[in-house]
């Protein structure tokens, strides 16, 4: 294994772990919420009553984020290698996996490791391994991308 | 009032991810390819978050309600099921194959990203077959447990 030391960015990435973390603290606090991205969407598609509003705040939020940081500095790069069909294949799966196993990054990753659930952990390292599996698959077996 | 906090919450949520390089497919693929050049920082990603919500938590769990009366919806399910070791696995793949999750996708979408557009789409639309899959299931399960329940 060799480590990319020319895109790692460690400064960065502790700050913005820790400013996700702030958030999801403060949802927690404050709304008394879980900041679970995927379930948080995907209530929006199981209604309940006086139960859809702060889900639909909570998205606008995020897209409104690089909205207002584009306002005040440059919104640093993106890059999507993935043509049109991986995208949709993948977000496929995101979308049905996310539900089934009731949590994503930011659920299981962030919130449920900081609540020391079993679940979460065991969660994460399989999103984590296969994630790392299927990327192995694409570049190195197949050569995409 | 848990309305505005739900957007500063994701809007706070928003800029970590665009600060921490999440928001960047390429260099989430970069974290996932452990066996070409690798690039750890949402590892550390992952750190910073866990040591500010592991606090977060440890002291959200002794308020008895939120700061705004709410009550504290902590998630109670315990057991490691088909569904979560599934479910996970599914949404690893799908990771892999885009470098892009639910958070980043929808600050793709507000960043005017076509392609972010398509996968969250896509993502909204695996949600919603799994919703219908769900609610057609349901009711056959409901059925078998109470006719089984005399039994006990």
């Amino acid at each position: 294994m060799t480590i990319d030391t020319m895109h790692f960015t460690p400064i960065a990435a502790l700050i913005g772990g820790l400013l996700i973390g702030t958030a999801a603290t403060l949802f927690m606090l404050i709304n008394g919420r879980i900041a679970g991205i995927s379930g948080i969407i995907g209530g929006i598609l199981r209604p309940a009553a006086g139960d859809v509003l702060w889900r639909f705040a909570f998205v606008f939020g995020l897209m409104l984020a690089p909205v207002l940081y584009g306002t005040f500095a440059t919104l640093p790069e993106i890059q999507v290698d993935s043509g049109y069909p991986l995208l949709i294949v993948a977000g496929l799966l995101v979308g049905i996996g996310t539900r089934y196993g009731a949590g994503c990054t930011s659920g299981h990753g962030i919130c449920g490791i900081s609540r020391l659930s079993p679940r979460s952990i065991v969660a994460t390292l399989l999103f984590v391994s296969s994630g790392m599996a299927t990327v192995f698959v694409l570049r190195h077996l197949l050569g995409v991308n | 009032m848990n309305i505005f906090f739900s957007l500063i919450a994701g809007l706070v949520f928003g800029f970590g991810l665009i600060i921490s390089g999440m928001t960047n497919p390429a260099k989430v693929h970069g974290f996932l390819d452990v066996a070409g050049a690798w690039d750890p920082s949402l590892a550390l990603v992952m750190l910073g978050g866990i040591l500010v919500a592991s606090i977060g938590f440890f002291f959200a769990r002794k308020q008895s309600q939120s700061w705004l009366g709410l009550p504290l919806q902590m998630p109670s399910a315990r057991n490691i099921d088909r569904r979560l070791v599934l479910g996970s696995l599914l949404f690893g793949i799908g990771w892999g194959l885009a470098g892009i999750c639910p958070g980043p996708a929808l600050v793709l979408v507000g960043a005017g990203v076509v392609k972010g557009g398509i996968f969250a789409l896509a993502m909204l639309g695996g949600m919603v077959l799994f919703e219908l899959v769900e609610s057609n299931r349901k009711l056959p399960v409901a059925s078998a447990a109470t006719t089984n329940s005399p039994a006990k």
